[in-house]
């Protein structure tokens, strides 16, 4: 692995804190080549880590990370956070469980701080039907060697003291899925975590260099046109969220996927009182205190397809209404900001990695609501699969011909609203 | 919230209505294969821009209704009921 040119440490925050010197950029400007040997549509979470682990895994230097606007400013920066890899499929769990793995090293492994908390992940129970399927998924998880297990109404209120767990809300807890090794992570800091790292280790990244067509020659891509000139490239990994279906249009590859926004909101901060991730299905939200004390919020996706990112107030209303039913203490909080982000929602709540009928372009999309947590492992695999030629077995049930051969995943009872 | 212009109710919020996705042309279902009717069940244009969409207007008149509507802006530009023929 390269050596970084500034190693972040105590004695280099002392160095400069004495000296007053500046930092230098955590990644630099480059010209666009005219070729690499992979180009890389899309600068989040999932393109860095590819770029990154091209480089690290397999000395896969010569990559392009082309963005179209700046770097994390779609998904990455838009999702609430959450990692937890409690999922119902043993494809799932075993995917994510490597995801988790991978974030609890990160720090370490890219010298960025990306303050990951594993302060537990609970999912609320509200019927019986819930509380069969939590039980199902703690089993799953057992046997995979994840952390899960069924809880009561007390357990409930020993971990999160601020539920309200009596038979006062419409929908009464009746237990919950606790995950302990579940947790949030600061998602900036895993994008610049890994543009750093990339950047060190010889990837270059383009900003504002949007793709506006991708050549294909004999039924081999050749190479892509962006805003700022055509790069020759015989391979090409579409790496985006909300626009994925366009990017791959370019290429004639069609996609199972509809674009959707999923719309979040947080408070001002707070005092801390809220240490695990709070989720509740039935209610369609989710919660969580930030570091620095602030309640975010999530919820489902919006009830109908749509490219825009405007927020609603009856999102709001609803919000307010379903966490008010969780925590009665809160009524008083006000809501700093809401923001919408673009959700790739595929039949099956099953992402959609592998190659496609087009030689030498990939897809890693399809992500909908969960590709922030399965951001490392994605790019750990991707990467590995087109410096090696072959799908690796841990994404293996999550290629693009399945829903032409009928095999989908069964993961919406432990993916959707399930954050 | 959109505000959907319903042929028979008028002006009413969006979340009286479920939304059904873009409309596509279902295949002979006698003379199918299971590919193609997979691809029909499964892929989807979705456009960046004008959509042809189906809704279903629950709590109102409860007539399925054809929606053209501007992916990128939400805008409205027509409701008819399914029964009516396209302008």
């Amino acid at each position: 692995m390269a050596s970084y040119p500034t190693r972040y440490s105590a004695l280099a925050l002392l160095r400069k804190g004495a000296t007053r010197s500046d930092w230098p950029r955590a990644w630099r400007h480059h010209d666009l080549r005219s070729s690499y040997d992979v180009v890389i549509v899309g600068g989040g979470l999932h393109g860095l880590a590819t770029a990154y682990y091209l480089a690290r895994n397999h000395d896969i230097t010569s990559v392009a990370v082309l963005e179209k606007a700046y770097i994390g400013g779609g998904g990455s920066g838009r999702n609430t956070a959450i990692v937890r890899s409690n999922y119902l499929t043993p494809e799932g769990s075993a995917f994510y469980d490597r995801s988790v793995r991978l974030y609890e090293g990160l720090t370490e492994d890219l010298n960025f701080n990306i303050m990951f908390e594993q302060r537990g992940h609970m999912t609320l129970a509200h019927s019986d039907a819930s509380l069969r399927t939590m039980r199902w998924r703690a089993e799953v998880n057992k046997l995979g060697g994840i952390d899960s297990e069924v809880i009561d109404p007390a357990g409930v209120k020993e971990l999160a003291p601020a539920i309200d767990v009596s038979d006062r809300p419409r929908y009464p807890i009746l237990g919950a899925l606790w995950h302990p090794p579940g947790g949030i992570v600061r998602h900036d800091a895993v994008v610049w975590g890994y543009a750093r790292g990339a950047d060190v280790a010889g990837a270059h990244i383009h900003q504002v260099t949007e793709v506006t067509g991708i050549d294909v020659a004999d039924g081999r891509v050749t190479g892509v046109q962006t805003s700022r000139g055509a790069v020759a490239a015989p391979v090409v990994i579409n790496c985006t969220a909300g626009w994925s279906t366009l990017i791959a249009d370019m290429a004639g590859v069609k996609l199972p996927i509809t674009t959707r926004p999923l719309q979040a909101a947080v408070t001002v901060p707070v005092q801390p009182f809220l240490v695990p991730v709070i989720v509740s299905g039935t209610l369609h939200v989710y919660v969580s205190q930030t570091a620095r004390g602030e309640l975010v919020f999530g919820a489902s996706v919006d009830p109908f397809s749509s490219y825009s990112s405007r927020g609603s107030l009856g999102f709001t209303e609803g919000l307010a209404g379903h966490v008010l039913e969780l925590m009665p203490g809160i009524s008083k909080m006000r809501l700093l900001r809401q923001w919408a982000g673009l959700c790739d929602m595929t039949p099956d709540f099953g992402p959609i990695i592998g190659p496609t009928p087009v030689a030498g372009f990939y897809v890693d999309v399809g992500w909908g609501t969960y590709g922030f947590k399965a951001g490392p492992v994605a790019g750990e695999q991707v990467a590995a699969m087109v410096a090696n030629g072959t799908v690796p077995r841990l994404i293996a049930s999550f290629g693009l011909e399945r829903f032409e051969q009928g095999r989908l995943t069964a993961e919406k009872g432990a993916a959707a609203v399930g954050h | 919230m959109l505000v959907i212009v319903c042929p028979h109710c008028g002006p009413r919020n969006s979340n009286e209505f479920t939304f059904l996705g873009e409309r596509s042309t279902r295949p002979a279902v006698a003379a199918t294969t299971p590919a193609e009717w997979r691809h029909y069940l499964y892929f989807k244009n979705n456009a960046a821009g004008e959509e042809d969409e189906r809704w279903f207007h629950v709590s109102g008149c409860r007539r399925f209704l054809d929606v053209e509507r501007d992916t990128l802006t939400n805008e409205i530009r027509s409701v008819r009921d399914v029964g009516e023929a396209a302008r």
